[in-house]
């Protein structure tokens, strides 16, 4: 009897243990995610200024100036990614909804998911050779081509499972009341689908505004502004990047300052697309 | 039986859809083929990327053959490359990010989806989320002045203190090097081994975990011996997920790995990955085969991360496809 | 419905091809002098066989369908009605794998014609469906005028539309107010009539329901039927009903299908007082089904 006991205990203990382990291992999980949102707040906030959203950057060395020419970047870039990323992404989704059954959807489901997990520093090289190398000149161009990329493989395998989601009892409607095929798909379908979509894409674009390594031989910098698609574009990650590893105290602020303004852009994208998912369940 | 067709039923169904398809009509004929070409376009993508990267590697290739994966000289000087350094920096730091990440990400992952309380779930689950989504380039910066600083002066000699006689922990202790680059690793795939596993134990028919806990079992017990067995080829497939996003990841561990082309036995050395040294070099380069070269230090990349993708999926796919038990 | 003696016609199944003008003699004439043999079909199917891959589901059905009466198909699940009637609008073809051969004649056009656009005929036969489906994303009003708007026409007076089909399925005074609200936020039996009005909206001279009343209550059970009644005196209407007391209720034809096959197809008051075939009689005692 004695022994039954002190192995029920044993049991227990263990189950005990391993518990707190998992608690404790989603506390250490989540400490760096509080760290960074600390240290970016308090060493970000320091940088923030009208200036720079204002001026463009001064000359090494000199204090001051802003990056008003890199969040306009940003924006420019992400604007050419979505683009140049959000309606083939979509149509190759619902193409993958609609006919993907046999062996050619197979396919591109198998290169989109392999394009998703490309490195994308890969995708930099890649564009460089595409469209750097002929146009002879980095450009926002090649910079948003190159998010858009990364983003496709995204948009495409979203946009198809929100699809499938769909019930058939409403493609069945539309056809009952004399809609050919492919307006149903569209105009009953799509758009039925559209909220799921959209939060699918926000959460690309999300991500995408926050990527270096693909801009580095693609958009590369810029001091200054740059006008049309055709010049280096500075961006927001581009510039922390620079500014992190260099030796100056006053880049070193306004990395922190970039980082804020980056991270909120991006945590704004992320909130409300769960928002957008949240408002649309309990519209039921 | 003599029957007429009135033109109200009748589309000009003209006879080359006919020969084509099934479409009866026009928009159908378009609709499918035009959405069709835009899917091969991603197929095309795909191998255009692949063909682009052995075209530019291909003087390298030429030049040097299989000695660029085991020489260590890399010198844009002399114009001779071997990519050894780079290779171990990455796989390494990789690596070292998995001993860390995987047991925190398993524990996450058993943590949301058998133990936690209901409530607790939902939030918990969207801050790991929130961890993936902040910016690469904002935790690099992060580690410059907060990571390797805490590393330099707390941990390095903490750990040379007590386990010094190992050479792991051996060495000048700078904060930044392959410690800082394996934590920094860690801390990024964390949320992806962690969601893919959270998915994986969900696809677990619930018939199972039932089964062990009516026959008396702890809720660890019912995990350990109903749950993870079955799961077991799908949370592999999750770490390898990570281990791709690893060897890929460039800024963050640029930014904190020290960037010098030296094989080291020390935790505290600094090293170089793969991504790190194009990054660092492709726009300075000068001269054909430097670009060459670093372009085939691309094209290894490549082929690794999508190879490590493809066992992966199918691994993860296996679990969700298993018949037994419940419904899928 | 009191069963009528009926006139000691030979009851063949062949039917007059007149055109509209004796079509409208024959609904004016006396409900105990109409049979099978001298109702004047709207449409009428020829040897239709479906199938789904390789099964066989409907094995060669001969059958008139009278114009501006209801025309009820019943039979044990699997039977092939729910095949039958959608074989009507050519909605069965939209199943991959499945398809159907044979005639099936709208007036005097065999809508399987290999140049017939199925988009077009289904302008003309319209369908209401199990499970009441409105769109989700849009409000009543637009439900309404969905099927006009997403083929591209502009009514002159959408309103008038509006409320001319939602007074024509007695909806009209429950969902005045609420025009803007979501197709979805009503209840069961309102969506259906929704849908109808929907499917009116286009104007078709047949109306196939598809075991319209399955998924509502019996108090929107009965307001549907009350509505099919109304809707006879303009519409042709086929409904799929697997409860029979609804078809002796609402019909005035009934064809029994078993298996794949038409076993007999009579006025209602007829199958259901003096069957002439024996499976017919086992199936509305209740031996089986």
């Amino acid at each position: 009897m004695g022994s039954l006991f002190n192995q029920y205990t044993r049991r227990k203990l263990t189950d005990v243990l391993v518990r707190s382990a998992c608690v404790a291992a989603a506390v250490v999980a989540l400490v760096p995610l509080v760290s960074v949102l600390y240290y970016v707040t308090v060493r970000g906030i320091g940088g923030i200024n009208l200036d720079f959203f204002t001026e463009l950057p001064k000359p090494v060395g000199e204090a001051g100036g802003g990056m008003a020419n890199a969040i306009v970047g940003t924006l420019k870039l992400v604007f050419l990614a979505c683009v140049f990323g959000i309606p083939p992404g979509v149509l190759a989704g619902v193409y993958l909804a609609e006919f993907g059954h046999a062996r050619f959807g197979k396919m591109v489901r198998f290169s989109a998911d392999v394009m998703s997990g490309v490195p994308s520093i890969t995708v930099g090289i890649f564009v460089y050779a595409l469209v750097v190398l002929s146009t002879k000149q980095f450009s926002a161009l090649a910079g948003g081509i190159a998010l858009a990329i990364l983003m496709l493989p995204t948009v495409t395998r979203t946009t198809e499972e929100l699809l499938k989601l769909v019930p058939e009892s409403l493609r069945e409607a539309a056809l009952g009341l004399g809609l050919p095929k492919w307006r149903a798909t569209l105009r009953v379908m799509l758009r039925t689908a559209a909220p799921g979509i959209a939060t699918g894409v926000m959460l690309a674009v999300a991500r995408v505004a926050g990527e270096t390594a693909p801009l580095l031989f693609t958009a590369f910098n810029n001091r200054f502004w740059s006008s049309g698609l055709n010049e280096p574009t500075a961006s927001l990650p581009v510039n922390i990047y620079t500014y992190a590893v260099s030796p100056y105290e006053e880049w070193h602020r306004q990395a922190w300052a970039a980082a804020l303004v980056l991270l909120l852009m991006v945590l704004l994208l992320n909130v409300s697309a769960r928002l957008l998912v949240r408002s649309r369940v309990g519209a039921r | 039986m003599a029957t007429s067709h009135d033109v109200s039923l009748v589309r000009g169904r003209s006879r080359i859809l006919t020969r084509f398809g099934r479409e009866v009509n026009w928009g159908d004929f378009v609709f499918r083929r035009t959405t069709a070409l835009i899917a091969a376009f991603v197929i095309a993508a795909l191998v255009a990327m692949a063909v682009a990267m052995v075209r530019a590697s291909s003087e390298s290739i030429a030049t040097f053959g299989l000695g660029f994966v085991f020489s260590s000289v890399w010198d844009p000087v002399r114009d001779v490359y071997g990519a050894l350094p780079f290779i171990f920096g990455t796989i390494a730091s990789s690596l070292l990010a998995l001993v860390f990440a995987v047991p925190i990400s398993l524990g996450v992952a058993i943590f949301l989806s058998e133990l936690a309380p209901t409530w607790l779930r939902g939030p918990v689950g969207f801050l790991v989320e929130l961890l993936a989504a902040v910016p690469s380039v904002v935790y690099g910066l992060w580690g410059i002045f907060a990571l390797a600083p805490w590393l330099r002066d707390t941990v390095e000699p903490l750990l040379a203190q007590v386990f010094g006689f190992l050479p792991l922990f051996q060495g000048a202790q700078h904060g930044f090097g392959m410690l800082a680059g394996g934590i920094i690793l860690a801390i990024m795939i964390t949320p992806t081994i962690s969601s893919v596993s959270r998915e994986v134990l969900r696809a677990v028919p619930s018939a199972l975990r039932e089964g062990a806990l009516g026959l008396g079992a702890t809720p660890w017990e019912s995990v350990r011996v109903a749950v993870l067995p079955y799961a077991r080829s799908g949370l592999v497939g999750a770490t390898i997920l990570g281990l791709g996003r690893a060897l890929g990841e460039t800024m963050a561990i640029t930014m904190v790995i020290g960037n010098r082309a030296e094989i080291s036995t020390s935790l505290f050395a600094p090293s170089y990955t793969m991504a790190s040294v194009i990054a660092n070099e492709f726009t300075e380069a000068t001269g054909k085969l430097y670009l060459s070269a670093l372009a085939e230090v691309g094209l290894l990349l490549f082929v690794v991360t999508v190879l490590l993708n493809v066992v992966a999926r199918l691994l993860v796919w296996r679990v969700g496809r298993l018949p037994e038990g419940g419904r899928l | 419905m009191n069963p009528r003696p009926m006139s000691s016609k030979p009851t063949t199944k062949k039917a007059s091809r007149e055109g509209s003008a004796s079509g409208e003699e024959a609904s004016k004439a006396r409900w105990d002098e109409v049979s099978v043999s001298t109702l004047v079909p709207k449409m009428r199917t020829e040897g239709l066989r479906a199938y789904f891959g390789q099964a066989e589901v409907l094995k060669g059905i001969t059958l008139p369908i009278a114009e501006k009466q209801v025309t009820a198909v019943i039979g044990p699940s699997g039977c092939g009605k729910s095949t039958f009637v959608r074989c009507l609008n050519r909605m069965h073809e939209v199943v991959p794998g499945a398809r159907a051969t044979g005639q099936v004649l709208l007036d005097t056009q065999d809508i399987y014609h290999s140049e017939v656009d199925p988009v077009r005929v289904r302008r003309r036969v319209g369908m209401v469906f199990q499970k009441p489906n409105p769109f989700p994303t849009m409000s009543i009003r637009d439900n309404v005028l969905a099927g006009l708007r997403l083929n591209g026409e502009r009514p002159d007076d959408p309103d008038a539309v509006v409320e001319k089909m939602l007074h024509r399925v007695a909806l009209w005074d429950e969902v005045k107010d609420i025009l803007g609200r979501a197709g979805t936020g009503l209840s069961g039996g309102q969506q259906q009539r929704l849908c109808i009005a929907r499917s009116l909206a286009l104007e078709p001279e047949v109306l196939l329901m598809d075991e319209p009343c399955s998924a509502l209550d019996p108090i929107a059970t009965a307001r549907v039927e009350e509505l099919i009644h109304e809707l006879r005196k303009a519409y042709t209407i086929v409904i799929v009903t697997h409860n029979m007391q609804q078809a002796a209720r609402v019909a005035n034809f009934t064809a029994f299908f078993y298996l794949g096959k038409l076993i007999e197809h009579d006025r209602t008051d007829v199958i259901f007082t003096r069957p002439k075939e024996q499976r017919t009689e086992d199936y509305i005692t209740g031996r089986f089904g």
